[in-house]
């Protein structure tokens, strides 16, 4: 008695299935806020050079108010910071430093978070107990002090940052991954391949690892937010990387005096971080509800 | 319980609950779904009525709208519902409030789900007349300890101050109804009360519930999936499918002189004790249920009906299906089915599972006196005074059985027998403590899985419970099948793995394109099918089949374990059979081992171990199993207390704290003898076989055996 | 229940001892790079050495590490190479401002976030939600330097409502805590609340919630007494662990405010390598972290009495 398909569509390429996945944010108005602010974040980094009406550190006139004319032509949109340089610019080029720093630290965040998630999770045990410590010494740090202590020691440069950032941020995504791991081992597919003789680590990446998307998606994005966050409080108390190139942070660390008489020089990159941040976290919160309705 | 109920009852003399063409939908984001058509039950006061049928038939829906709890995205869509003279739907939320939980009650499926974890039980209770009678903290008090006495729950004390977590999945159900009963309702609604209960368990609280109805005259809906639990508890019952009732009558009419063909396959599709494989093959019913709203014009059942008539079937006459037509007046039998009295029962005969039986082989596995027991580590500061800081929790002990070529060897227990423990420590996942076990000339005991070759591990494979999750959801059917096969060692070219695969599917009767589906795609079902091709994969010689088809619905089960057998004779595979259903047991087993807390109790041929000489607890499981036969008769017995701890095992023999048929201190003290009872019958009690013997049997089939078990 | 705490205690106290390894081990191992710190870079390799011998730094690392170990748990943290005064002197009175800005962020966070996070929760998917929902992300997505300068922008510059900075030369002024604490509250209060919500959502979905009602309970019994026990567990333990963000957050607010309290400290002691002050700063700051941390864990063993009496 052969049993009846299920009515189902044409069959589906994995590229088409990735696409729709995608398409689905469509579903949230929340999640295309979050989407649409960080395209054009992510357009203003790629097409910088093109969009950036000015040299980025450039001085041409100082404290100009926004929408001011420039003395070659040109419009200050934004205005010009203390030196002279434009504020438009700058953020348009500041973005593109964010936008790369940011998912590289996060990436390499996870990279290390990761294994050792599933393993502390999957295996439990003396692993799981020696793992969650160290994970739980370096959270026992409160964030910031962290990051605080590690730069002054050690210098800031882009490398350093990176590192600080990987370091601090692993912990957190150890604890989520450590955390499906331990619900999806109990699973009765993962129990099955134990009886195959599956090696541990091909259970973790394999049979676990593929069923911790949706949440670790989600994670990813509130992360890379806070990422941002971080690098741009890391450049608004002088941490961050030095000078000229432009930095939200820095730029409103550099500004920060002449606040009360142009606030003008700090709020707009106050903006612009918040914003991309925002989409980010818009974005999380759409993928969450999305996921949900499934 | 109180004479409070009078303002509730006797002023009341009509049926207590009307449904009148009842039609609930649900609101999604994909339209209107159907879940309800045309639903009618008149319920009179002292009344039980069964509402049975499979999942997604709508009886549970039924039962919230009742309750006038639909949620959020719910609605009754047409027709009535009418308590006591009035409209429910007409009532404001304020009377609402007033009927439920104390008019009307509730008992649930999940018990532990449906109770505050972290309110004491006896705040649960006491809630109830405290907030519908108004009636002092004292009083409250009172009461409840006086219904948990009601539902035989010893110690009321202790279970008023106790949280849910602390008392067992038996004694939280019993709170539940004790909640439920404590303002004497008229109506009690039960949907699937014991599904979540070992069948002994099951069996005290199918008693409890007998007792109260007819107690306190209290008029009860009961909704379940099992036949013979509506035939223990009910007057009248109704068959559901896809959201209509498709048969509705006295339990005696419907069960003996049924006639809607979908109530025939649901019954032709559970195994009765009375009968065989070879006397009554199970038929199960082709095809599948239709989706909520894809379901066909006219007849909802028609696409899988071997009466179906074009023409007259399928065109609809009554909304968007067919009227039900009386069959009996005078009992109130209906059945909505446009041909029915055109059927020729007698001379329906559908083809069902071959029931050929299959000679046994030489001898495959071999399990002597195994031993496994658990280390705990106990750092509690009691322990370390006592000195004993490594206790054991003794999951098996001493096991011994064989197991042939082509044979089908059942393990039948309830929850902690450790059947479990013994399929892990047959896997590989776990290694024996002591003991032997003999699988093809190798000793397995020692040797976790992975010490063993492949040829080994492929040469024994299992199936698990769970449909759903048996198979990864993140890859699809073809890779995960192909994978099994690569890793077994079974081919390595990639074409003839695909090959393979191919095969496979073909074994288990799927079509071939579902290599390419992913597992949420397919039903529950297929799913279990492509766990078992899995299984079969590697060419096993032996299948542990854990609990293979207790997840599924009642047709799909018969649909399965018919694939199961086919493919053992084929391929001559022996199959290690692990169930607490004992009517499924006594179908398809060939040898029967009853295990309890990790103890063999009873061991033998399937004929050997379901008459007598009887292990008491065999005896007090064959009578717990729910039966649906009106022709059989069952002598009662119900269990007293709950299943003791592993980790705390009762001296002697464990099974002497709720043994029937103790026989003094010596089943406290000393463990029982493995007694031969004959032809390889073992039985461990401590009461001489020739008593064991004159025992009465447990399952009597009356009158009409020799009639098929329809009309 | 008291083996759990004495072993949570265990675990602090270790945590505590790794922690001052670690630091220990980064801020002093090279003695000649503790020296340049402590003396200035102007200093000759000799008169370092003179220092070195005199503090003890040519014994082994061990030694120096008790050594270093007991003088801290007594209390005496060595001298500020910034500040010219025992670490003790600053820390302690700045750690107490933090306090005071905590306690006055913590006061207003906690009843506002819970209070939403359950009115959202309670009625998942309303408009009420989403507002509460999409509020608490738009909160949380501003940085606190952001927002200080658009609040300051505000409420300094525009409305000339409050000072500009708050330090507190003239003693106590309660208006120069009220912008470090809004800053801290908006960029706050938008995260218990999610956890509050996420929690009541959950919880309202449970079957224990429905057989609540369907025992014919008043909805405002059902919130209350059954809802309410379940979900504030877990906001319990976030807010705990709130506390220890906020050593974070105020490093941020009190740099931007001059407000004297113990993230200012910190920072100035990093930006200056004042080697003593950093080191007490950060142990400091890592057994409030820890101690929350098992408060935390504690509490929530204690509130779950599925754990509590296992």
């Amino acid at each position: 008695m052969v049993e009846q398909a299920i009515p189902l569509q044409r069959r589906e390429s994995r590229i088409l299935r990735l696409l729709k996945g995608v398409a689905l944010i469509r579903e949230s108005v929340v999640g295309m806020i979050g989407l649409t602010l960080i395209v054009i974040w992510v357009t203003a980094a790629l097409f910088a050079d093109v969009l950036a009406p000015f040299p980025p550190n450039e001085t041409i006139m100082p404290m100009a108010a926004p929408g001011s004319e420039a003395p070659g032509g040109g419009v200050f949109w934004l205005g010009t910071d203390h030196i002279g340089r434009d504020i438009l610019s700058r953020i348009i080029y500041g973005s593109r430093r964010v936008l790369t720093f940011a998912p590289l630290a996060t990436l390499c965040a996870y990279a290390v978070g990761i294994p050792m998630g599933l393993a502390a999770g999957y295996r439990r045990g003396r692993t799981d107990d020696i793992l969650s410590f160290i994970a739980n010494v370096i959270l026992s740090f409160p964030v910031l002090v962290l990051y605080v202590i590690i730069i002054a020691t050690i210098g800031a440069s882009a490398v350093n940052i990176l590192v600080a950032v990987t370091f601090a941020s692993a912990p957190g995504i150890f604890r989520i991954v450590r955390g499906l791991a331990l619900d999806l081992r109990n699973r009765e597919y993962v129990f099955a391949a134990e009886t195959r003789g599956e090696s541990p680590w091909r259970i973790m990446m394999i049979e676990i690892l593929p069923n911790a998307r949706g949440p670790l998606i989600v994670d990813a994005c509130l992360r890379l937010g806070y990422v941002i966050i971080t690098i741009g409080v890391l450049g608004f108390l002088g941490l961050g990387l030095p000078p000229p190139d432009p930095d939200w942070g820095g730029m409103i660390n550099e500004t920060r005096q002449m606040a009360m008489s142009f606030p003008h020089m700090t709020i707009f990159p106050g903006i612009a971080i918040s914003s991309l941040v925002l989409g980010f976290n818009l974005l999380a919160d759409g993928l969450r509800e999305v996921s949900l309705r499934d | 319980m109180t004479g409070n109920g009078s303002s509730k009852r006797g002023n009341y003399d009509g049926p207590i609950l009307e449904c009148k063409n009842l039609s609930i939908s649900y609101f999604t984001r994909a339209g209107e779904i159907p879940a309800v058509v045309d639903f009618n039950l008149t319920l009179n006061q002292g009344d039980s009525v069964g509402l049975v049928g499979e999942s997604g038939c709508g009886k549970s829906t039924v039962a919230m709208a009742i309750m006038q709890y639909l949620g959020n995205n719910g609605g009754i869509v047409g027709g009535q519902v009418i308590y006591k003279g009035r409209d429910l739907a007409t009532m404001s939320e304020d009377d609402l409030r007033h009927l439920r939980g104390n008019d009307i009650a509730m008992v649930y499926q999940e018990p532990m789900a449906s109770l505050n974890p972290s309110m004491t039980l006896g705040r649960q209770l006491m809630e109830v007349p405290l907030h519908h009678d108004q009636v002092s903290e004292a009083e409250a008090m009172e009461r409840a300890l006086k219904v948990l006495g009601d539902v035989k729950l010893p110690d009321p004390e202790r279970v008023m101050a106790a949280y849910p977590h602390q008392v067992s999945g038996g004694q939280q159900q019993r709170v539940v109804i004790a909640m439920a009963l404590l303002s004497n309702p008229s109506l009690l609604l039960l949907d699937e009360p014991t599904t979540a209960l070992d069948v002994t368990v099951e069996a005290g609280i199918i008693e409890l519930i007998a007792e109260i109805a007819e107690k306190y005259n209290t008029s009860m809906i009961y909704i379940s999936h099992n036949l013979g639990l509506i035939l223990a508890t009910c007057d009248r019952v109704n068959v559901m499918y896809s959201g209509v009732v498709v048969e509705s009558g006295t339990v005696n009419e419907v069960f003996d002189r049924m006639r809607h063909p979908y109530t025939k396959g649901l019954f032709s599709a559970i195994p009765l004790p009375g009968a065989d494989k070879t006397a009554r093959p199970l038929v199960p019913i082709r095809g599948q249920l239709p989706l909520p709203h894809q379901r066909p014009a006219g007849c909802y059942f028609g696409p899988r009906c071997d009466f179906f008539e074009e023409g007259r079937c399928d065109v609809a006459v009554h909304g968007t299906t067919i009227p039900m037509a009386p069959v009996d007046n005078a009992s109130g039998h209906e059945v909505r089915c446009v041909r029915w009295n055109e059927i020729d029962w007698a001379a329906h005969r559908p083809e069902g599972l071959s029931g050929e039986t299959i000679p046994i082989g030489k001898e495959v596995l071999s399990v002597s006196n195994m031993r496994k027991y658990y280390e705990l580590h106990d750092n509690s500061i009691a322990a370390m005074i006592k000195g004993r800081r490594v206790r054991y929790v003794k999951a098996n002990e001493s096991i011994s059985f064989t197991a042939h070529e082509c044979e089908t060897v059942a393990i039948v227990g309830e929850s902690g027998c450790g059947k479990s423990t013994f399929a892990k420590v047959l896997m590989g996942l776990e290694t024996a403590t002591e003991g032997e076990v003999n699988f093809n000339g190798v000793d397995l005991s020692k040797q976790p899985v992975q010490k063993r070759s492949q040829g080994q591990i492929g040469s024994m494979q299992m199936i698990f419970q769970n449909p759903f999750d048996t198979l990864n959801p993140s890859h699809t059917v073809g890779s995960q099948l192909a994978r099994v096969i690569k890793k077994f060692g079974v081919e390595s070219n990639k074409d003839r793995i695909e090959q393979r695969v191919m095969e496979l599917l073909d074994l288990v009767k799927l079509p071939r394109d579902f290599a390419r589906r992913r597992p949420r795609q397919l039903s529950g079902g297929q799913k279990q099918r492509v766990g078992i091709a899995r299984a079969f994969a590697g060419n096993p010689a032996m299948v542990v089949a854990d609990e293979p088809v207790s997840a599924l619905d009642v047709s799909v089960q018969a649909a399965v374990t018919g694939l199961l057998m086919d493919i053992q004779r084929e391929l001559r595979t022996t199959l290690l059979f692990i169930s607490h259903d004992l009517s499924l047991v006594r179908y398809l087993a060939d040898r029967v081992v009853v295990m309890y807390l990790g103890s063999i109790m009873e061991q033998g041929t399937t004929d050997q171990v379901f008459a007598p000489p009887y292990h008491p607890y065999t005896e007090a499981l064959l009578s717990a199993v729910p039966i649906a036969d009106t022709s059989v008769q069952k002598t009662r017995i119900i269990l007293e207390g709950s299943l003791p701890s592993v980790m705390n095992p009762p001296k002697g023999c464990p099974f002497h704290t709720r043994c029937q048929r103790k026989i003094g201190r010596i089943c406290e003290t000393e463990t029982p003898p493995h007694a031969d009872a004959g032809d390889g019958h073992v039985i461990f009690c401590h009461i001489p076989i020739e008593e064991l013997r004159k025992v009465d049997p447990v399952i009597v089939q009356t009158g009409k055996a020799d009639q098929p078990a329809a009309q | 229940m008291l083996i759990f705490v004495v072993r949570r205690l265990g675990t602090m106290i270790m945590t505590m001892v790794v922690v001052s390894i670690l630091l220990f081990l980064l801020l002093e191992i090279n003695s000649s790079s503790v020296a340049i710190k402590v003396l200035g870079p102007y200093t000759s390799e000799e008169q370092r050495n003179l220092w070195l011998e005199a503090h003890g730094y040519f014994r082994p690392i061990y030694v120096r590490y008790f050594d270093w170990l007991g003088h801290f748990l007594i209390g005496d943290f060595g001298d500020s190479t910034r500040f010219k005064v025992p670490v003790g002197q600053m820390l302690w009175p700045r750690l107490a401002n933090t306090g005071i800005l905590g306690l006055a962020t913590m006061l207003v966070v906690i009843p506002l976030s819970l209070a939403l996070g359950v009115l959202a929760g309670m009625r998942e998917g309303s408009k009420l939600d989403r507002t509460i929902s999409v509020s608490s992300i738009v909160t949380t997505s501003v940085p606190e330097f952001a927002s200080a300068v658009l609040l300051s922008a505000i409420f300094v510059y525009y409305l000339d409502l409050l000072p500009g900075t708050s330090a507190m030369s003239d003693g106590f002024s309660l208006v120069q805590l009220i912008l470090p604490a809004m800053v801290l509250v908006i960029y706050d209060f938008g995260y218990v609340t999610r956890m509050t919500r996420a929690s009541m959502a959950e919880v309202m979905t449970t079957h224990y919630i429905r057989t609540a009602v369907l025992k014919g309970l008043p909805y405002r019994t059902v919130i209350m007494r059954h809802a309410l026990r379940n979900a504030l567990i877990a906001p319990f333990t976030v807010i705990m662990l709130q506390i220890n963000w906020l050593l974070s957050g105020v490093i941020v607010v009190e740099f931007y405010f001059a407000y004297k309290g113990f993230g200012a400290l910190l920072l100035e002691a990093s930006l200056n390598q004042d080697l003593f002050m950093i080191e007490a700063c950060a142990m400091v700051a890592v057994f409030v972290a820890v101690a929350t941390q098992t408060i935390a864990d504690v509490g929530y063993t204690y509130l779950n009495p599925r754990i509590r009496f296992a």
